[in-house]
């Protein structure tokens, strides 16, 4: 049988030569992982399960990164029962704050996810790591509580949907406009229970970082699992810093798709989600009269090292606009010693810029930049549903970071061309 | 198993920070969870103004967005008998067979049923009434491995089970 990448790697993981779309299986896991909103729950439900032991100790991520460091007691309280919990149970993949980073952008950085692998997440955007070529999903807690005792979860084999990209992309253009694009063509459920692959010549010549943050907003769309098939660019990614061994799955000639969707990127404009959901998108060009409070770079899915390169870029040699905060959180220790070695958080901070310590932060309406009242943010965050940075009366327009850079310094939606 | 109560209607797409916030979650007591259950959605003063018992009515992909488990808990904690949508995001739709809210796939129903109407639903036969308009309609069926989960009362149950705890 023809089978998709996706098919391929959830049929190696439960012993099957072959599943079908629809198929219920038990899969073996790679990597189970919850942070500090959701282990909580996990944890209290692997207690009251009577569970002594956990399924294996290396194989088991906590990561205090939504309300940490620590934003005030009560989260102190949740971050501290990771803590005990992963001393209880000697667990070597807790990341204390000072190494710790967004859970997304750590895994992959520090070769703990790898291609080919299973992976639940207690975090919708456990998705990301389908960037690797690995079948990664989001799951509640009582999931993750369950897989840290058996080390296996239940899948339906998901539909696969096929998204192929040609042309050519513009200046400041990347990653976040190609996955902006296709949710604003789908909608938000546009590919409800369903595998997102992604592929075509962009794809194939997009760097890792773009890969991920692609990946990383399959959940927006309603998505299962976002997939691209590894391939050079993966493995010049992974060959340095693998853990474990890995595996490249790719989708057969004649697999199944449900449906197949091709989009000419040539000429593409930066893409913008309006609130207050991910697929109200409209190019950057229709957006010049929205006035800005504050513009937030970082994220899982926009934090990484050459996200803040490409806002650096854009502000060098500019300020902020008086009326308007901007913040920018690298999302790992990594990619902050990388933005001081390379002059770019001298670049942010004689801009004007907030530069902050890894966190989820604003990006939830956690901490580091809420939203007053009536407030708007641009952000390279992945959600603008009502009151998702702060004030149930605030706005969030998502965009690329060189677009939220170049906003942050015209007090407005712009673009980088508009910089004097 | 049967819920009765009055219908609360919603839209579409409503995500699980209009459900509970994320600025509450620094907690995951349900009762305190419950407090701000809807407090972003459509309908802010949900919480005081429903009855135990009563239920949500929302058009498609309903629960999308976040993970976070504390939605189907909120919406539990705070009484809701059961939901009723036009369909489920995939999260919020596991955690609840998970956790234990019971859900229900039906068109046909929410476009039937208004604000304020008296719904029945009928689990075991399938079928959900609105006794305001003394209309019945039908419930898309559970799957099989679904109701082992209601069955066995929810994943971790199911899972001390298969573990021998």
């Amino acid at each position: 049988m023809q089978m998709t990448i996706t098919e391929k790697i959830l049929a190696a993981h439960c012993g099957k030569k072959e599943v079908k779309p629809g198929e219920l299986i038990n899969a073996k896991l790679d990597l189970v992982l919850a942070n500090d909103i959701t282990a909580p729950i996990s944890i209290k439900e692997f207690r009251a399960a009577g569970a002594k032991k956990v399924f294996d100790h290396d194989r088991i991520a906590l990561i205090p990164d939504h309300f940490a460091p620590n934003k005030d007691i009560a989260s102190a309280e949740q971050c501290n029962l990771l803590r005990q919990f992963s001393r209880e149970y000697d667990l070597s993949l807790y990341f204390e704050v000072g190494r710790m980073g967004i859970e997304h952008a750590l895994l992959p950085e520090q070769g703990i996810v790898v291609p080919g692998d299973v992976v639940i997440g207690a975090d919708s955007h456990t998705c990301t790591y389908g960037g690797l070529g690995a079948f990664s999903t989001g799951v509640g807690s009582t999931d993750v509580a369950a897989a840290m005792i058996t080390g296996e979860a239940w899948f339906k084999v998901p539909e696969s949907m096929k998204f192929v990209y040609t042309g050519k992309l513009g200046k400041w253009v990347s990653g976040k406009d190609i996955i902006l694009r296709t949710i604003g063509d789908i909608g938000v459920d546009g590919a409800l229970y369903r595998a997102m692959e992604f592929t075509g010549e962009v794809i194939k010549k997009l760097p890792m970082y773009g890969r991920l943050t692609i990946c990383n907003m399959a959940i927006e769309a309603g998505g299962k699992n976002g997939i691209i098939e590894p391939d050079e660019i993966t493995e010049k990614y992974v060959a340095k810093r693998a853990r474990r061994k890995y595996k490249f799955y790719k989708s057969d000639k004649k697999a199944n798709y449900v449906d197949v969707r091709e989009y000419d990127l040539t000429g593409m404009d930066p893409q913008i989600a309006c609130p207050h959901l991910p697929e109200n998108v409209k190019p950057v060009s229709q957006l010049a009269a929205i006035n800005i409070d504050q513009s937030v770079v970082g994220s899982c899915t926009n934090g990484r090292i050459e996200d803040m390169r490409e806002a650096a870029r854009v502000i060098k040699g500019h300020k902020v606009h008086p009326y308007v905060r901007m913040i920018v959180i690298p999302a790992t220790q990594a990619i902050y010693k990388q933005c001081i070695k390379e002059g770019l958080v001298d670049i942010f901070i004689d801009a004007g810029a907030a530069f902050s310590t890894p966190t989820c932060g604003p990006c939830l309406g956690g901490h580091m930049g809420i939203l007053a009242s009536g407030e708007r943010a641009i952000a390279t965050t992945n959600r603008n549903f009502v009151g998702r940075m702060g004030h149930p009366k605030s706005e969030v327009y998502l965009s690329n970071p060189a677009i939220a850079a170049a906003s942050a310094v015209l007090g407005r939606i712009g673009r980088p061309e508009e910089l004097k | 198993m049967k819920f009765k109560g009055n219908a609360w209607k919603f839209g579409a797409d409503v995500d699980t920070d209009a459900i509970v916030p994320a600025r509450y979650l620094n907690t995951s007591d349900p009762d305190d969870l419950a407090k701000h259950c809807m407090e972003d959605s459509t309908n802010p003063d949900f919480i005081k103004k429903m009855k135990r018992g009563d239920i949500i009515i929302a058009e498609k992909n309903f629960g999308c967005g976040s993970s976070r488990e504390h939605a189907p808990i909120a919406i539990k904690a705070a009484g809701v008998s059961c939901v009723v949508a036009k369909s489920f995001a995939r999260i919020f739709y596991r955690n609840c067979f998970n956790m234990g809210l019971p859900i229900f796939e039906s068109a046909q129903a929410v476009d039937g049923i208004k604000e304020g109407d008296q719904v029945e639903v009928d689990a075991d036969a399938g079928v959900i009434r609105n006794l305001t308009s003394n209309k019945s309609f039908t419930v898309a069926p559970v799957p099989p491995f679904m109701q082992e989960l209601i069955a066995a009362g929810g994943l971790m149950a199911y899972t001390k089970k298969k573990a021998g705890l």
